[in-house]
C-alpha cells in the first residue's frame, strides 16, 4: 500500500526522491482534529454562539479542510483525497456519535431511578399511578415478550422463505407481484396494519382482544423488513458457492440450507433483528388489538395484555406528573435494554452457526 | 483469536443478564397491597376505602374505551373497584372518544368514555349492539378548561369570550394591546408577541373551549365548536401534556389544558371575566357551580347535558365540561351486566365522585348524580 | 457377489436423487407457498385501504390532492393531501440527505477503517440506537434537540435566509418545525441504513480489495472502486429501509412538529404536517367519516412509498452483474 520500496546505494538520488514520497508524520490527523476542535471552540466563543452544535459544526469544517490542504501540500493530490476520505469517515463517525450518546445517556439519566427489583416484578393492578410512585412493569414485560415472540414465529419463517423465493427461484410475474408488494408494505402506518386485523380478525372473525391478535399486526409490520433485508443478504452470497455445491451433486433445496443461509446468517439474523426491534417499539397497534391491562395475563390467546410501549405512552400521556415520566422512563429503559439482549443472543446463536473464515 | 475470545465473553456477559433479568423477573405479582408506600403519598395502592362498594354476585371481565380525558379518573375507581371486588377485572383503554364510541358500537367493549354527547348517527349505529335498547349518555366526570400563561413577570392574568377569540385567532397579536390591558389594570404587560398554543390532535379539550369561544366570543372567533383546531396562526402541541410543556418553555405564550394539567405543571391560570360583578377563578368550585345549572338535554334515558358558556352567573366558571359513559339503556351484554351496573353505581355514588376530586375533577352535583343513579339502576 | 455393492449403491443413488427430487418440491412449494401468503396479505391490506378511500372520498366536497384543511368531520366535509404530501416528501428528503452519507461513512468507518477495538462497540451502540421506541425519540427530541436547535436555526436564517426556504418569518418560537423532524429522522434512520450496510460492505469479496492494494490504490481509491460499487445496490436497498420509516414514522413526528394546514416553504417556520402524524393525530377522534378519509390518506403514502422504491428497484436493476445470485 505505502511506497516502502528499499532503495539501493546505486539509485540515483532524484529517483529516491521520486519513490519515497513525503509524508505527514503518523500524528498529523489527531493533531489537525484537535487545533480544528481548539479553533472552532474558540471562533464559537468569540462570535458569541449559543448552540454547540455550531461549534462542532465549525470544527468539523476546519478539520476536512486543513487536513485535505495540509496533506495535499506535502503528500501530493492521490494522497490527499484518501486522507480527506479517512477523515470524512471520521467526521461522520463523530456526527453519528454525538446524538446516538446523547440520547443513550438521556434515557438512562431518566430511567435508571426508577428500576429496582419491586418495578420489575409487580404489576400495576390496584396502584392509582397517578397519586403513587407503586407499581410496576412486570405485567408489561410478559405481554411484550410473548406478542414479540407469537408475531416473530409468524413473520421471520414466512419472511425468510419469501426472501429465499424471490432469490433462488423467483422469476416471472409471481416474483415480481411479491417484490411490488413487500416494497409498499414498507412504508405502511402502524395505525393501518392494527386497523387491519382489527377489522378482520376482531370484527370479521368476532375473536376476543388479545396478546395475539396484537402479534398479528405486529407480523405484518415485520414480515417487509425481514424480506427486504434478507433478500439483500443471500444475494451478496457468491454464485461460485452455489456452483460449487451443485457440482458436488448436492440438492438445491440442501444447498440453500446448508450453503447459502449459513453464508448471509450474519446479515439475515441483523435484519430480522433490526424488525424485532422495530415491532418491539410499536404503540398504536398494540393499543388498538392487545387493549392494555394492568394486570398479569401470562396468556396472549385470551384477554387483554398489556405492552412495554403501550405502557409508556399511558404514562406520558395520561398520567402526566413526575410518578408516571418516572415509569414511562423506566419502562423505556427496560424495553431498550430487552432489544438489546435479544440481539445478542441473535448474534450469539448466527456466531456459532456460521461458517468460520473469511472477515 | 483473542478478540474473538473476548467478543463471545461480551456475548456471553449479554446473555448472562437477559437470562437473569427474566429470571429475576419471573417472579412476578399483581399484589400491589402489601407493599409500604413511602411517606407522603397519602393516596398510595390502596386508595379508597373498599368498605362501601357494593360487588356484582359474579365477576367477570369488564371492557371499556375511550376519552383520554377521563383516564386517570377510571384509573382511580379500578383500583379501589378491584380491590374491593377481586373477581371483576377492568381494563379501559384510553384511545379517545372516537374510537371508543366505534368500539362500542361494534360491540368490542362494554361501556365507552367519551368528551361528547353521542351523535344521532351514532345513536341509530347502536341499536345494532344493543338488542331492544340504544345506547345512551351518563354524565360521570365532570372537569374544566382552565386557560393557562406563561409571561414573565405577570401571574395574575384576566381574560374574556372576545379577547380570548382574538388572542387564539391572531387577530390579537401582541401582550400589551389595549383590549387585554383595559381587562388587566395595573398588571404591567410586556410589547412581546403573544405565543398562543394549541392541541395538535383532534380533542375534547378543544372542543369545549372552541364551543366557549364561539358562544361567549362576541362573534370574533368565526369558526364552529370543534375537536379539531380551526384558528389562524399560532403553534400546536401533541396532548395536554405537550401543551403543558410547550407553555413551560416558550415565554409570553398562552394555551387551555385540562386543570389538573395546570395544577401539577403548576401553570398560571387565567380568571375569566364573565360579566359577573367580579372575574371567575379556574376552580373545581366555580366549576360545580356550573355544571349544577347544566341543563339535561338528552331525551328519555339519555341525560346528555348542555353546559351554559355563556353564563353570567356569580361564581360559574364557564369552561366546564362533562364527560359521559355511554352504555346501552337496553340489551347490554348479560354476562357483563351486573359488574358494569356495580361499577357505574360505584362511580356515581359519594365515594366515587369524591375520590377523582383529588386528581382534579370536578366532582358531579348531588342533584344530576341521584338523576344518573337512576338511569344506572335501570340499565337492563 | 460383486453384482450386490453396484446395484445397491444405484439404488441409493437413484433413491438419493428421489428424495433429493422430492426435497426441492417441498422447499420450492414451502418457499412459494410463503410469497403467495405475503402476497395475499399485503394486497387484502392493499385492497381494505382502497375501499375505505373510496367510501370518504365519495362524500369530500374539496378537491382531494390541493386542498390544504383537514376536516373530513365538519357539516361540509372537506379534506386534502397537499400539505401532508409536501411535509412528508420534505422531511423524508431532509432526513435521507443528512442520514445516507453518514451510514455510509459509519459503516465503512465499522468495516474498513476503525481499530476493532472500536468498531465492535460502536457496532452495538448502532444496533441499539435501532431499538429504541420512537416515543422515546420523540421525547428526546422535544425535550433535548429542539432546545439545541435553537442557536442553529436562527444561524441558518441569518446566513442563508436569502435562499427562502431557510427564512424564518417568525422569531423567539421553538424550532418545531419541518426541518427539525427531518434531522430526528435522520438520526433515526441512521441505524438502520448503517446495519444494512455494514452488513453489505463486510460481504464485499476480500480478493476484490487485496486486487486493488496491490495495484497501488491508496485505501479511499480501493473503496471506491472495489467497495462501493459492490455496495451500492444494498447501500440503496438499506436506503429504502430507512425511508419507509422516515416516511412512516408517527409518534416522534407528531410529538415534536407543531403541526397546521399551511403549505408553507419556510422549513424553518413551524407548521406543516405528515401523513403518518396526521393519521395518528386524528384518528382516535375520528368520525366514521374521519377514519376513512384518514384511510385514503394512508393509501397515498402507499403510492408514494411504491413510487419511491420502484424509481429504487431500476437503479438496482440496471447493476445487477455485481449480484452474486441468479435472480
Amino acid at each position: 500500500m505505502s511506497s516502502t520500496a528499499t532503495i539501493t546505494d546505486a539509485t540515483p538520488p532524484q529517483l529516491g526522491h521520486r519513490l519515497t514520497a513525503a509524508r505527514l508524520p503518523r500524528w498529523a490527523p489527531a493533531a489537525t482534529a484537535a487545533a480544528s476542535i481548539a479553533v472552532g471552540c474558540g471562533i464559537g466563543a468569540a462570535a458569541g454562539l449559543e448552540s454547540h452544535v455550531q461549534w462542532g459544526l465549525i470544527s468539523a469544517l476546519l478539520f476536512l479542510v486543513v487536513s485535505y490542504t495540509l496533506s495535499a501540500s506535502v503528500e501530493g493530490r492521490r494522497q490527499a483525497r484518501d486522507r480527506f476520505a479517512t477523515s470524512l469517515v471520521w467526521v461522520s463517525f463523530v456526527c453519528a456519535v454525538v446524538p446516538l450518546v446523547s440520547l443513550t445517556f438521556y434515557t438512562v439519566q431518566q430511567g435508571i431511578d426508577a428500576i429496582s427489583p419491586e418495578f420489575l416484578t409487580h404489576s400495576m393492578k390496584g396502584v392509582v399511578a397517578t397519586l403513587s410512585p407503586d407499581g410496576g412493569i412486570y405485567h408489561a414485560i410478559i405481554g411484550t415478550i410473548e406478542q414479540v415472540l407469537l408475531a416473530t414465529l409468524i413473520a421471520a419463517p414466512i419472511g425468510l422463505l419469501t426472501a429465499v423465493y424471490l432469490v433462488e427461484y423467483g422469476r416471472g410475474r409471481l416474483a415480481s407481484a411479491v417484490t411490488f408488494f413487500v416494497d409498499v408494505m414498507t412504508g405502511v402506518p402502524s395505525v393501518v396494519a392494527g386497523l387491519f386485523i382489527l377489522s378482520l380478525w376482531n370484527i370479521a372473525l368476532g375473536f376476543e382482544y388479545s396478546g395475539f391478535s396484537g402479534s398479528l399486526a405486529l407480523a405484518i409490520l415485520m414480515m417487509p423488513v425481514v424480506v427486504r433485508s434478507t433478500e439483500e443478504m443471500l444475494k451478496l452470497v457468491p454464485n461460485e458457492l452455489r456452483e460449487a455445491s451443485y457440482a458436488l451433486g448436492v440438492p438445491r433445496w440442501k444447498t440453500i440450507l446448508r450453503i447459502v443461509i449459513p453464508t448471509a446468517i450474519g446479515g439475515i439474523t441483523t435484519g430480522v433483528m433490526l424488525a424485532v426491534a422495530r415491532i418491539t417499539g410499536e404503540t398504536a397497534p398494540v393499543m388498538m388489538l392487545v387493549f392494555g391491562a394492568d394486570f398479569i395475563n401470562s396468556d396472549p390467546f385470551n384477554g387483554p395484555q398489556q405492552s412495554l410501549p403501550l405502557y409508556i405512552w399511558q404514562q406520558y400521556s395520561q398520567i402526566n406528573n413526575d410518578f408516571g415520566y418516572q415509569r414511562a422512563w423506566g419502562a423505556a429503559l427496560v424495553l431498550i435494554a430487552f432489544v438489546m439482549g435479544l440481539n445478542l443472543v441473535a448474534r450469539a446463536i448466527a456466531r456459532w452457526r456460521s461458517p468460520k473464515g473469511g472477515h | 483469536m483473542n478478540l474473538r475470545n473476548g467478543r463471545s465473553k461480551a456475548l456471553a456477559i449479554g446473555a448472562v443478564a437477559l437470562v437473569s433479568t427474566l429470571s429475576l423477573s419471573a417472579c412476578g405479582t399483581d399484589d400491589n397491597t402489601s407493599k409500604t408506600t413511602s411517606g407522603s403519598s397519602t393516596g398510595g395502592s390502596t386508595a379508597a376505602a373498599p368498605a362501601k362498594i357494593a360487588c356484582a354476585d359474579k365477576g367477570g371481565q369488564l371492557l371499556g374505551a375511550g376519552s383520554t380525558a377521563q383516564a386517570p379518573a377510571i384509573d382511580v375507581w379500578k383500583a379501589a373497584y378491584s380491590a374491593a371486588c377481586s373477581s371483576a377485572t377492568l381494563t379501559y383503554s384510553g384511545g379517545g372518544s372516537g374510537a371508543g364510541v366505534t368500539q362500542f358500537n361494534q360491540g368490542k367493549v362494554a361501556f365507552a368514555g367519551s368528551d361528547s354527547a353521542l351523535k344521532a348517527t351514532e345513536v341509530d349505529a347502536s341499536k345494532a349492539v344493543c338488542t331492544g335498547g340504544q345506547a345512551i349518555d351518563l354524565p360521570m366526570v365532570g372537569g374544566l378548561v382552565s386557560i393557562v400563561f406563561n409571561i414573565e413577570g405577570v401571574d395574575k392574568l384576566v381574560v374574556d369570550g372576545p379577547t380570548l377569540a382574538k388572542i387564539f385567532d391572531s387577530q390579537i397579536t401582541k401582550w400589551n394591546d389595549p383590549a387585554i390591558a383595559a381587562l388587566n389594570p395595573g398588571v404591567n404587560l410586556p410589547a412581546a408577541d403573544i405565543q398562543a398554543i394549541h392541541r395538535s390532535e383532534d380533542s375534547g379539550t378543544t372542543a369545549n373551549l372552541t364551543g366557549y369561544l364561539a358562544k361567549a366570543g362576541g362573534g370574533n372567533w368565526k369558526y364552529p365548536a370543534a375537536k379539531s383546531w380551526a384558528g389562524q396562526g399560532g403553534q400546536s402541541a401533541n396532548g395536554s401534556a405537550g401543551v403543558a410543556a410547550l407553555v413551560k418553555q416558550t415565554k409570553n405564550s398562552i394555551s387551555y389544558v385540562e386543570l389538573s394539567y395546570a395544577q401539577t405543571n403548576k401553570l398560571n391560570s387565567a380568571a375569566i371575566n364573565t360579566g359577573a360583578s367580579k372575574p371567575v377563578e379556574a376552580t373545581a368550585a366555580n366549576a360545580a357551580a356550573t355544571l349544577a345549572s347544566a341543563k339535561v338535554v338528552g331525551t328519555g334515558a339519555d341525560l346528555a347535558l348542555d353546559i351554559d358558556y355563556a353564563t353570567k352567573a356569580e361564581g360559574n366558571y364557564p369552561i366546564t365540561l362533562v364527560t359521559y359513559e355511554i352504555v346501552c339503556d337496553k340489551g347490554n351484554k348479560a354476562d357483563t351486566l351486573p359488574v358494569l351496573k356495580s361499577f357505574l353505581n360505584y362511580t356515581v355514588s359519594d365515594a366515587g365522585q369524591q375520590a377523582i376530586g383529588a386528581v382534579g375533577y370536578v366532582p358531579l352535583p348531588a342533584e344530576l348524580a341521584g338523576k344518573v343513579k337512576t338511569q344506572i339502576d335501570a340499565l337492563a | 457377489m460383486t453384482s450386490a455393492p453396484p446395484a445397491d449403491a444405484r439404488g441409493r443413488a437413484r433413491r438419493s436423487r428421489g428424495d433429493s427430487r422430492r426435497g426441492d418440491n417441498v422447499f420450492f412449494n414451502l418457499s412459494r407457498g410463503s410469497g403467495v401468503l405475503l402476497l395475499v396479505v399485503m394486497a387484502a391490506i392493499a385492497g381494505f385501504l382502497a375501499y375505505r378511500s373510496l367510501l370518504a372520498l365519495g362524500k369530500n366536497e374539496g378537491n382531494f390532492l390541493t386542498t390544504f384543511e383537514w376536516t373530513p368531520d365538519a357539516t361540509k366535509p372537506v379534506f386534502g393531501i397537499a400539505v401532508l404530501t409536501f411535509g412528508t416528501l420534505v422531511s423524508a428528503f431532509i432526513a435521507m440527505v443528512i442520514a445516507v452519507p453518514i451510514a455510509v461513512g459509519i459503516a465503512l468507518f465499522i468495516s474498513h477503517y476503525a481499530p476493532r477495538r472500536i468498531a465492535q462497540p460502536f457496532a452495538y451502540l448502532v444496533d441499539l440506537l435501532a431499538a429504541v421506541p420512537s416515543i422515546v425519540y420523540g421525547l428526546w427530541g422535544v425535550l433535548f434537540l429542539v432546545p439545541h436547535m435553537d442557536g442553529l436555526t436562527s444561524w441558518m436564517d441569518q446566513y442563508l435566509g436569502w435562499t427562502y426556504v431557510f427564512d424564518q418569518s417568525s422569531t423567539g418560537v421553538p424550532p418545531r418545525n419541518l426541518f427539525t423532524v427531518g434531522i430526528l429522522l435522520a438520526i433515526m434512520v441512521l441505524p438502520i441504513i448503517t446495519a444494512v450496510t455494514r452488513e453489505v460492505f463486510r460481504q464485499v469479496p476480500r480478493m476484490h480489495e487485496e486486487a486493488a492494494l496491490a495495484l497501488g490504490a491508496t485505501r479511499w481509491e480501493m473503496i471506491r472502486t472495489a467497495v462501493l460499487p459492490f455496495g451500492r445496490p444494498g447501500i440503496i436497498s438499506a436506503s429504502m429501509l430507512g425511508l419507509g420509516r422516515a416516511l412512516g414514522e408517527t409518534i416522534a413526528v407528531a410529538t415534536v412538529l407543531s403541526t397546521n394546514s399551511v403549505l408553507s416553504l419556510h422549513l424553518l417556520d413551524p407548521g406543516g404536517g405528515t401523513f403518518a402524524q396526521n393519521i395518528a393525530l386524528k384518528f382516535s377522534e375520528a368520525q366514521p367519516l374521519g377514519r376513512d378519509a384518514l384511510m385514503a390518506s394512508g393509501l397515498v403514502l402507499f403510492v408514494i412509498t411504491l413510487l419511491v422504491n420502484g424509481a429504487a428497484r431500476m437503479i438496482i436493476a440496471r447493476r445487477k452483474e455485481y449480484s452474486g445470485a441468479a435472480a
